[in-house]
């Protein structure tokens, strides 16, 4: 029996297990919507902005490790979407996304809501693919999926014209795929592995270097076991973060610009790193040329094209971490290889800790932020999900939030989007319904995704947004206080809303504090409310800066510390 | 150092601009391709020359072999290979000059595929060296038009560089 390429899809959903699909339609794919209408095991999320709805997928999938799924219409629809299609890109996050496009017989004549999104995103997804005829539909759903979820992970989009979801044909849906030119490599070459433990045997002052990878790989369990039993210290990038427990005795906390000054210390000191899922991105290695001196690298990842991208590698092995950390910790136990349970190297990391721990002012007058962060780990059992929007409330809940387990950490890592963090908490929200989830937010970042209130509150998501309103864009003020002789070109938000007044009126719950004394009374508050969101407006202290901080050029051990900056000397209008 | 890249692709539409994308994204520069079918028609042979250090070539390739509708992809500096490319060269000799003009054609091996009035459209294939040659010679006799093909090459068998 023939069947429409709209219910095709909708079929092709289903045997891929999906619950969750973020929307918005439009002309062109009123066909899948109207299928939608009576559908009864898939759920369509109207969002209010297809920039949302992209973030609230890949938050789902960054929370669930699932595929996640958009559906929007063509043109402006499809161009919204590509902020967040980026953001997926370069984090690896596990996408599929239908665009509509309008008929085949009209693609190429500027037609109404007519763009070329497969053109479009070609840079920015894994593959992408323009479905021409019906027939094909359900080949290239079961590919897309393949693809998506698979190797290094990405966003696929899948363009459908009108007249192919309106098309059609028999359905039948493929029970594997087989691309000849796609084989990612899962198993660690043999050699190599032996080789790493090899080097891990010989060094003295080795290090590991986490990154998303781990999380991806779903290989959190491994590295905790690999990391105890070589009983190496162990940083996390900003992607890695709860790869290993942050409350572990082994943990640095993260490396980089706002690397913790011990992580940053040891990596530099190091004479092995072992990097485990990273890409060295310039945010984590600094000056290059001078990025872990005096050590060899190791470098695991499935994608070769990281390896020796940025810096130099001594031995590179390409495979699934999961597989490959396995692979390593058997054979470690196999030479029977032994590691001391203290030794000059983690002493002298320990002192790193002592001597420079992450701090702050500590102030009974004005809010400082970094308190609020800590008070929501305090409060919340660091037991949250946390997403973050892109700026100093980033930093600030990667540093002072210890992330213990994989998954409970969403932040835009590679393209730092502001605006992603909320609707990503709903993704996670959906995903995770049972769990508290956070989005820390500064005041500019919320206002690039703040109509989502509407998909919150009208799916009575309890999610927290605890705004760090320090009236600034503060990341891009800490830089032009530092390095620009404090003239705050165009970072200035004054004529900020009433956050308050916003949340309520889109009937959503709206709290203040306006001291800190007032922090732990709100965020208290806001976790009674389970049946809508919350915005709680923090006002903080708008000199607050991230520390340590690496300036852009320097090595990750030349670090401008709280103490080595005095006070902002003006500022206009305020305060 | 100049490098010869031979790609197997799918033949699909859009193959072409994945990855032509991928090098003006990543700011690698080409300096030819050239593209055509293979025996099944299923898949093309794109030949591409680029330079660039040792480190840009390697994400080059692995670039190329990450995209999806890539097959494989030979560096043939690594092998034995072989490479051709074909020009056409119309050149507007004057009266007197136009005997030496065909003499060098013919030293070089290069064919008259036309001629008119005042003009003769010549025909050459080789290597870098010969087309090179070729083209500064015959320069002074004054050249109208130029097409290249770009280059294609092959490894030869079983022959491998150490």
């Amino acid at each position: 029996m023939k069947i429409s390429g709209a219910k095709i899809l909708l079929e092709c959903l289903k045997k891929e297990k999906v619950k969750h699909i973020f929307g918005y339609p439009g002309g062109v794919v009123l066909n899948i919507f109207d299928e939608l209408y009576d559908e009864k095991s898939l759920e369509l999320i109207l969002t209010r902005h297809e920039q949302g709805a992209i973030h609230s997928a890949d938050g789902y999938a960054r929370a669930s490790g699932k595929v996640g799924v958009a559906i929007v219409t063509s043109g402006p629809g499809a161009t919204n979407t590509v902020t967040g299609i980026a953001t997926a890109s370069m984090d690896s996050i596990p996408m599929v996304i239908f665009s509509g496009q309008v008929p085949t017989m009209l693609i190429g004549n500027d037609a109404f809501q007519e763009a070329d999104i497969v053109g479009i995103t070609r840079p920015c997804t894994k593959h992408n693919y323009l479905v021409k005829d019906v027939k094909d539909l359900a080949q290239t759903i079961k590919e897309a999926f393949h693809i998506a979820s698979t190797g290094r992970p990405g966003p696929v989009l899948i363009d459908l014209p009108r007249d192919v979801s309106a098309g059609m044909a028999e359905f039948e849906y493929p029970k594997e795929v087989n691309i000849r030119s796609y084989n990612p490599t899962y198993h660690g070459n043999k050699w190599m592995t032996k080789k790493v433990t090899q080097m891990i045997a010989e060094a003295e002052r080795p290090v590991i270097m986490a990154g998303g990878g781990v999380i991806l790989s779903e290989a959190a369990k491994e590295l905790t076991q690999f990391a105890k039993l070589i009983n190496a210290p162990v940083t996390t990038t900003l992607m890695g973060l709860g790869g290993f427990p942050g409350s572990d005795d082994l943990a640095l906390g993260m490396l980089g610009m706002h690397g913790t000054y011990f992580a940053n210390k040891a990596v530099q000191n190091a004479d092995l790193l072992i990097g485990i899922g990273v890409r060295f991105d310039d945010r984590v290695t600094g000056r290059t040329a001078d990025f872990a001196p005096k050590a060899k690298i190791i470098q695991i990842d499935i994608d070769p094209t990281s390896i020796r991208k940025n810096v130099r590698v001594d031995l590179p092995v390409v495979g699934d971490i999961k597989h490959v950390l396995k692979d390593v910790i058997k054979s470690i136990k196999e030479q029977k290889l032994k590691f001391a349970k203290s030794s000059p190297w983690l002493t002298q990391v320990n002192e790193w800790k002592t001597e420079h721990p992450l701090s702050y002012k500590k102030d009974s007058d004005i809010i400082q932020p970094e308190f609020v962060v800590e008070k929501i780990y305090e409060l919340t059992k660091g037991d949250a999900i946390i997403c973050t929007e892109v700026g100093q409330n980033q930093m600030w809940s990667a540093q002072f939030y210890k992330y213990d387990k994989p998954r409970q950490w969403l932040s835009s890592g590679g393209l730092g989007t502001m605006g992603y963090g909320f609707p990503a908490a709903i993704g996670a929200q959906f995903a995770c319904p049972d769990k508290l989830v956070i989005d820390i937010a500064g005041d500019g970042s919320i206002q690039m995704n703040i109509q989502e209130l509407a998909t919150a509150v009208l799916n009575k998501l309890p999610v927290k947004v605890a705004i760090l309103n320090n009236g600034f864009l503060g990341m891009v003020r800490q830089w032009q206080e530092l390095f620009f002789k404090e003239r705050y070109s165009h970072t200035d938000l004054d004529g900020g809303p009433d956050f308050v007044k916003v949340a309520e009126a889109y009937g959503a719950v709206g709290l203040r504090a306006t001291k800190p004394s007032e922090v732990e009374a709100v965020l208290k508050e806001s976790f009674k409310i389970k049946d809508r969101p919350v915005f709680m407006d923090f006002a903080c202290d708008w000199r607050a800066k991230v520390f340590p901080m690496v300036p852009a050029g320097a090595a990750i051990d030349e670090m401008i510390l709280a103490e080595h900056v005095s006070e902002p000397k003006k500022h206009k209008n305020r305060k | 150092m100049r490098h010869t890249i031979s790609v197997l692709v799918e033949n699909r539409f859009g193959v072409l601009s994945r990855v032509s994308g991928l090098f003006s994204g990543r700011g690698y520069n080409i300096e030819s391709i050239s593209v055509g079918e293979t025996i099944d028609s299923a898949i093309s042979l794109m030949t591409i020359v680029t330079s660039g250090d040792d480190q840009i070539i390697e994400q080059i390739t692995k670039q190329l072999n990450k995209l999806i509708d890539v097959i494989k992809v030979v560096d043939l500096v690594d092998v034995e290979h072989v490479e051709r490319e074909m020009v056409l060269i119309k050149a507007a000799p004057k009266k007197g000059d136009k005997t030496e003009f065909l003499k060098l054609a013919e030293i070089f091996r290069a064919r008259v595929i036309d001629s008119g009035a005042s003009t003769f459209t010549v025909e050459i294939t080789g290597d870098e060296k010969k087309i090179a040659a070729f083209i500064e010679l015959i320069k002074p006799f004054g050249i109208k038009e130029f097409a290249r093909t770009g280059k294609v090459g092959m490894a030869r068998e079983g022959l491998k560089n150490t």
